[in-house]
């Protein structure tokens, strides 16, 4: 006697093969929308490539900008890119893993801390033009810094600063309390915990947050533009480095400037079509740039991850 | 250390402080009433208007077309990857979905104005090089993986054995995340719509590029237009003489924005928490 | 004459053999695996334990969570080098009260002593407010249910504890290091590997490990928490012929919910319920002949 394999009446197996088909329906649905989100990033980065390419060439990186679109390049441009990304690292890697491990190790749980933490979830969701803003009321008025490196650099830094602190909080978070309770019964005072061990510890996780937070920071161009960057610079900020005593200068600190989501900026917003092609370029080198410290960010969570498992 | 903590406070005070002192003196010449209700917004005029109606329609259109793209597709996406997706390509995937949200304003503005209008033109005969539709579209695909990742957290959230319930009584995965999964992670999943609504409402550089920096009231995706945040990406390009009349209105459309976002990230906060205590 | 506890590595099969001048009750205390237990005391030893100075006295020590009382009107006095073991039912807040002797709880917010826990000879109280747990911390060690190495070297772990007391010349370290490491009898197993990182090591290995840091500050009072709880038969064995070993060193309580261990390894068992001492003595009488019938019925198994 053959065995039995139909286990319902044949009407109902008739709906559970209809529902099994708006099963397999959805999951066509979800990788197709999936995978078509994806392939926008491919899509994106292709064409900036091909559009762009033409005018990859030393020259591009070593030309200042310049109202003939051929000639134009990025010098400036990156140049002060790295100079506002030393000062935004400067300034929120400290305060950033100060403040997160105040949060995490130190703090009573009061309506203070409550504060504290409300404020930085809510700065995470402010947009990006509202820091420019501030920017601009403070930093280039009130506090007379001027439309300079260093103002650009505090407000990327205050930007990227909840993405720091909450980042170094998981990294915190992650050491588990039993090694913690290993350390205190040796005597150790909670400051030695946390320097010998809770920080070494979740350098990986923190070191991760503190690369997206810069990739973050590179792309960003409205609070620059509040701030009154121009576009227009042909010429560079004073070089950190100079030949007479103290050889270390920071004059630099003051002066006007353009990052590259500016140049690029800048670029598109011209009819001309050679300019396109310009904007193409540095779109791409933008973007190869957000990739490339994506990517590093997650390596390093991956090989820290290894090396200490908990 | 207690000191840096307090930075974060710090920031928010100034914020409040910069916005509502630099924009006082504006509210002192411009009354409320005219400030919500004009039709024109050109405080750069010599016979100003300061109607902030162009900027807030704008800003609707765009965010409204955001929504249409995002909210779709990221809940089908987060759907996806929490219920049926194996183990293996959500450890992929995941990563590569954070990556699209981590491409530069700017580098989208280009995108919108560059390759998505040509595209759309080819479907939408007349449409104008500089629109709405395109830079809102682009905006939905920026933040489809804020919203997908939200709810998905929101639906991972949801306890196994609510699903061994309805499995065990011979249900389909699709029937277990529709009729059990999703209403049981639904404060996560709007508060994932709020937080999207208020990346778009905050977003700048795709709109200044792509949209147009002409404030026009329409509701029409298929006009130009700008949003608050391209006005005063716009005002800041030109000479902002400090203390003009110019430069206070950014700071008051500036506030206007602070509080719009402010509302939604409350709200989004409130929803997240909720879902958060209920498991 | 009843011979005494024997080691690891000569096993001896046989009964249980009862001490030497308690001879009446029929105890049957559960048989553990590898061999048959053997609840005996060398008679010199047994005098000697019963004639050694106090170490710390516990003294009205009441303890609480909050509200809520975890410990009630404890009196004990733990002997010096001898191993003292806390046994009792879930729950009946063992843990607790050796958490008290380090000062453990310090780090939870909304716990508070009362009465006082006295080292002697120096008198000091250890729970007194003005006393520094850091201090008592420096004085006090204490190892772990589930072995808990820092994710550095074999020779940092050990280190660790010297170097927050302030020894950083290399040389002594090295000293110090090899000392604590052969006391924990982990030291020819690893002494070619000092740099590997304490992760790589097993399980047991991993808890002499913590025994070895816990041991390289030279403590007064050792604590165990249950210390082999995580451990697999024979790593257990091993450790508990080097806690026995410990006594003529260092003092040791041990807290253990596994009753034989308890009456293998300690000279004196406290038995503890819900917060409060129901019996204190030494090891060999509690296990035959205990004197309140709460510590029997748990003996025998009648409940916990």
């Amino acid at each position: 006697m053959s065995a039995a394999t139909e286990v319902v009446r044949a009407d109902l197996r008739a709906a559970v093969r209809r529902r099994k088909l708006s099963d397999r329906l959805f999951v066509l649905l979800g990788m197709l929308i999936l995978f078509a989100s994806l392939l926008t990033l491919a899509v994106l980065f292709i064409d900036l490539v091909r559009e762009g390419g033409p005018r990859f060439g030393w020259d591009f990186f070593t030309n200042f900008p310049s109202r003939n679109a051929a000639r134009a390049g990025i010098l400036s441009a990156w140049v002060g890119t790295c100079l506002v990304m030393l000062v935004t690292v400067a300034v929120a890697m400290p305060i950033g893993v100060a403040a997160a491990i105040y949060l995490e190790e130190y703090a009573p749980k009061n309506w203070v801390t409550a504060i504290i933490e409300i404020n930085v979830t809510n700065l995470a969701g402010v947009p990006s033009i509202i820091y420019g803003l501030l920017a601009l009321g403070l930093f280039v008025y009130q506090l007379n810094l001027g439309q300079s490196i260093v103002a650009a650099g505090l407000t990327l830094a205050l930007l990227i600063l909840p993405i720091v602190i909450v980042a170094t909080r998981e990294a915190l978070r992650s050491v588990p309390r039993a090694i913690r309770e290993a350390a205190y019964a040796l005597g150790a005072t909670k400051w030695e915990v946390t320097a010998d061990h809770v920080l070494p510890y979740s350098t990986g996780g923190i070191l991760t947050g503190m690369i997206i937070g810069l990739s973050r920071a590179i792309g960003e161009t409205a609070p620059i533009i509040t701030i009154g960057a121009l576009a227009f610079i042909a010429f560079l900020p004073t070089s950190p480095v100079s030949g007479t005593f103290p050889f270390v200068s920071f004059t630099w600190l003051k002066d006007p400037f353009t990052v590259m989501p500016i140049q690029m900026f800048n670029w598109v917003s011209r009819p001309d079509p050679a300019f396109q092609v310009n904007a193409a370029a540095a779109g791409a080198i933008l973007l190869g740039m957000t990739l490339l410290m994506n990517g590093v960010a997650i390596y390093v969570r991956y090989r820290y991850r290894k090396k200490i498992n908990w | 250390m207690l000191l840096a903590a307090l930075v974060a406070v710090f920031t928010t005070v100034a914020i409040v402080y910069i916005l509502v002192s630099e924009s006082l003196p504006f509210f002192h010449q411009v009354s409320l009433h005219d400030f919500f209700t004009d039709t024109m917004w050109t405080p750069m005029f010599d016979q100003p208007r300061f109607g902030i109606m162009p900027l807030v329609a704008g800003t609707i259109v765009t965010t409204m077309v955001a929504l249409c793209l995002a909210i779709p597709c990221g809940t089908i996406i987060a759907i996806y990857l929490s219920e049926f997706a194996p183990y293996r390509l959500r450890e992929v995937v995941k990563p590569a979905l954070e990556l699209l949200g981590a491409v530069p304003t700017v580098v989208y503005g280009y995108f919108a104005l560059q390759m998505v209008t040509p595209f759309l033109q080819k479907f939408i005969p007349g449409l104008p090089g500089f629109n709405m539709l395109s830079p809102g579209l682009v905006i939905g695909i920026m933040i489809i993986p804020y919203v997908a990742s939200v709810s998905e957290d929101a639906m991972r959230a949801v306890p196994n054995y609510m699903r061994e319930g309805s499995y065990a009584m011979g249900a389909t995965r699709f029937q277990t995340a529709t009729r059990v999964v999703v209403p049981g992670a639904l404060s996560g999943i709007a508060a994932a719509y709020i937080l999207g609504i208020s990346r778009a409402v905050g977003e700048t550089m795709v709109v200044a590029v792509a949209a147009g920096l002409q404030p026009n009231l329409t509701w029409n995706p298929l006009e130009s237009a700008a949003t608050i945040t391209a006005f005063i990406v716009q005002v800041s390009l030109g000479d902002l003489p400090h203390g003009s009349i110019g430069y206070q209105s950014i700071f008051a459309a500036g506030l206007v924005l602070m509080v719009t976002t402010l509302v939604f990230n409350i709200a989004g906060f409130v929803l997240t928490r909720r879902f958060r205590e209920v498991y | 004459m009843p011979t005494e506890a024997t080691h690891a590595d000569s096993p001896v099969s046989g009964a249980m053999m009862p001490a030497t001048d308690t001879d009446t009750g029929v105890l049957p205390v559960r048989g553990s695996g590898r061999d048959r237990l053997q609840v005996t005391m060398d008679e010199t030893r047994r005098s000697a334990a019963l004639h050694a100075p106090v170490k710390a006295r516990a003294s009205a020590l009441n303890f609480y969570y909050g509200d809520f009382q975890a410990l009630k009107n404890l009196n004990i006095e733990i002997r010096e080098k001898q191993v003292t073991a806390l046994i009792g039912p879930s729950g009946c807040g063992k843990s607790t009260f050796l958490r008290c002797f380090n000062r453990m709880h310090d780090l939870t917010p909304g716990t508070r002593y009362e009465g006082s826990i006295t080292l002697l000879p120096d008198n000091i109280d250890l729970v007194a407010r003005g006393v520094d747990p850091i201090e008592v911390r420096m004085r006090i060690g204490m190892v772990f249910q589930k072995p808990n190495p820092f994710p550095k070297s074999i020779f940092e772990n050990v280190a660790y504890g010297l170097r927050v007391s302030g020894l950083s010349a290399r040389a002594r370290l090295a000293e110090e290091v090899e000392k604590a490491l052969r006391a924990a009898a982990l030291w020819d197993e690893v002494k070619d590997r000092l740099q590997n990182s304490g992760l790589s090591l097993s399980g047991g290995q991993q808890q002499r490990l913590c025994i070895a840091r816990a041991l390289a500050t030279n403590p007064e009072i050792l604590l165990f928490d249950e210390p082999t709880s995580a451990l697999d038969p024979i790593a257990t064995a091993r450790i508990e012929e080097l806690i026995a070993g410990l006594r003529e060193t260092v003092t040791v309580i041990i807290v253990t919910h596994n009753m034989q261990q308890a009456a293998r390894v300690s000279d004196y068992t406290a038995f503890m319920y819900i917060g409060e001492l129901i019996e204190f003595d030494a090891t060999s009488k509690i296990f035959t002949n205990p004197s309140q019938k709460a510590t029997e019925d748990y003996i025998t198994g009648r409940y916990g």
